[in-house]
């Protein structure tokens, strides 16, 4: 039986930066007592022999010629940023202030 | 004529019977009236669409040699970027946004000049089987309007039923056109993995995602299907192959000889009893028209749901930490002294719906050190689990087939509260998924007890996506001569405006 506590959502929240309501941490960590339950079923079968498959195609580094190809212009690139300044996206501050 | 098939526009386009900006034009005139009532579309591209088809029109006057789809007009759904059409995957995070390039399938679609009337509804980031979790509200089933589409493609399946629209795209990561086609009584096509290009699709889970083909019948999604499939440089996962000749085997139907494998797991138990009825009857049918009916066994697909259920969310928790509100889409709670983080925090916590949050910690957790084994990890080897049934399964049939849903369309608002009693809804369209091959629903008729329609499921190996064709083209012609009439003629008729 596992089970998350309203902490353990709330510290999962921060992690995936997603601010939320007290009601919200709580009505997920009851629900995730139940999803919890249903998706560990995969541990049933997942044998230390089975080899796990993370995609469908055996591919492993497709790479394609150095060649600069046409993109999008700055102003193209900058067209559906919130705020912007000298032709670069503006974001808040993101180092504190000592 | 908005009743007609894709193909049967397309001829009378070919012969000068209509323009496509009169063809356009009874199409939005449609949307006009009666999307108020389905809430198929979230943006109908008027202008955009009639431009298009006035230059069809001149190209064709022109005599230039076309395609065969030229003109004929289709729904995509908003998980598709389009330039400079509005895109939000059903979500508040992308408000407004007018994405600067065109997905790889509206390139292609563009390169068939297939004219695109709009963006559909779908469940925000795809996440969903009903198209509630929309953060523009519910797309409403035309055959009952009480009830959901499907999902998470629930606008673009809508907007088929409706007759808004004779084709449509969807993405399908879990059952997202199969599911939808399967309870508005269309067809959906889930290509194999790779076949059609991801450029361009908002991504929910990149190992999973596939876009696809949805039309009124099969040789209408296989006209789509070659139309938008084919290798491109700019997905790394695309495969570099020729697309399997799906219009030939729509056409031929020939499915002697053939053997068509039964899941024995994917049926019974669990399955509404007028879904039964009609999928054994549909097995009837192929049998006469001279398939063999055999039983397979896949006994790893009871974990299929389990295990997606934490793939699905692992990668969704990647992906979508891309809505940071830094370079596009929703930003909340910037100004004076503000840290970037606070900024995210707000954004996601105002921008995503409850069902993408729920997904998202899911993932975060599956993927955090000291659980990644036990629930990351174990999925990825139910994944190969899986993958081994159906590679035993094909050694002794060419397709296998099951119902595509356990039950009929429910009612808005009926399993909304409960997350596990909607993922159910999924549970035999996600093994074809999980293993990157390729499935198809197409209608078996109405389910006696509730009169909406059943959807019948193939599935085949991949890159041999013809056989779905074959088989779905061959079952369409037997229920047909059954019938009299396509299974869309017996929809109640919308009052519209």
């Amino acid at each position: 039986m596992s089970s998350l506590s309203r902490d353990d959502v709330a510290n999962l929240a921060r992690l995936a930066r997603i601010q939320m309501s007290e009601e919200e941490l709580v009505s997920l960590s009851h629900e995730f007592t139940v999803i919890l339950d249903a998706v560990a079923r995969v541990q049933e079968v997942a044998s230390a022999d089975v080899e796990p498959t993370s995609h469908p195609l055996p591919l492993r580094n497709v790479f394609r010629p150095d060649v600069v190809l046409p993109s999008l212009s700055t102003s193209e690139a900058l067209s559906g940023a919130p705020a912007q300044e000298e032709s670069r996206f503006r974001v808040p501050q993101i180092l504190g202030e000592e | 004529m908005i009743r007609d098939s894709a193909s049967q526009m397309a001829k009378a386009l070919a012969a000068g019977d209509i323009t496509s900006v009169a063809l356009t034009q009874v199409h939005l005139d449609r949307i006009t009236s009666v999307d108020t009532d389905v809430h198929a579309f979230l943006f109908v591209d008027t202008q955009g669409a009639l431009a298009q088809a006035a230059a069809v029109d001149a190209k064709r006057a022109a005599g230039e040699k076309l395609s065969p789809l030229a003109g004929v007009p289709l729904a995509l759904k908003d998980v598709m970027t389009q330039k400079n059409v509005p895109t939000t995957a059903g979500s508040k995070i992308l408000e407004g946004w007018r994405p600067p390039y065109d997905s790889t399938v509206v390139t292609n679609l563009r390169a068939n000049d297939i004219v695109i009337l709009g963006k559909t509804n779908m469940d925000e980031f795809a996440m969903g089987s009903s198209t509630e979790n929309s953060a523009y509200g519910p797309t409403h089933n035309p055959w009952d309007l009480t009830r959901i589409p499907g999902g998470s493609g629930g606008g673009s399946s809508a907007a088929l039923a409706a007759f808004e629209a004779p084709l449509a795209i969807g993405t399908d990561t879990g059952g997202s056109i199969r599911q939808p086609a399967a309870v508005t009584g269309t067809v959906g096509v889930k290509p194999t993995y790779g076949a059609v290009s991801r450029f361009g699709l908002i991504a929910f889970s990149s190992s999973l995602d596939q876009a696809g083909p949805c039309a009124r019948n099969v040789l209408d999604a296989a006209l789509l299907h070659e139309a938008i499939a084919g290798y491109d440089a700019r997905d790394s996962t695309s495969i570099n192959a020729p697309v399997p000749q799906v219009v030939n085997a729509a056409k031929s139907g020939d499915v002697k000889g053939m053997k068509i494998g039964v899941v024995k797991e994917l049926n019974g138990d669990g399955y509404q009893s007028g879904v039964r009825i009609r999928f054994e009857e549909s097995l009837e049918l192929l049998a006469k028209a001279g398939a063999e009916i055999v039983e397979v066994s896949a006994p790893n697909f009871e974990y299929a749901l389990a295990a997606y259920y934490l793939i699905a969310p692992s990668e969704c928790s990647s992906n979508l930490a891309r809505f940071d509100a830094m370079r596009y889409g929703l930003r909340v709670g910037d100004g004076e002294g503000a840290s970037a983080e606070s900024v995210m925090n707000l954004t996601r916590k105002a921008g995503f719906g409850r069902e993408v949050k729920r997904r998202i910690i899911l993932g975060t957790y599956a993927l955090s050190s000291g659980y990644y084994d036990a629930y990351y990890g174990s999925a990825q080897k139910v994944r190969t689990l899986i993958t081994q049934d159906f590679d035993k399964a094909f050694q002794k049939c060419d397709v296998m087939v099951s119902p595509t849903c356990p039950t009929t369309a429910f009612k808005i608002g009926e399993k909304s509260n409960d997350p596990i009693a909607m993922y159910l809804n999924d549970i035999a369209t996600i093994p074809v998924n999980m293993a990157g091959i390729g499935g198809m629903s197409l209608p078996a008729g109405l389910a006696p007890e509730d009169g909406l329609p059943v959807g019948f499921q193939i599935m085949a190996p991949a890159m041999a996506d013809q056989r779905m064709y074959l088989v779905g083209a061959a079952l369409e012609e037997a229920l047909l001569t059954k019938w009299g009439a396509p299974l869309l003629s017996k929809i109640p008729e919308l009052r519209g405006k």
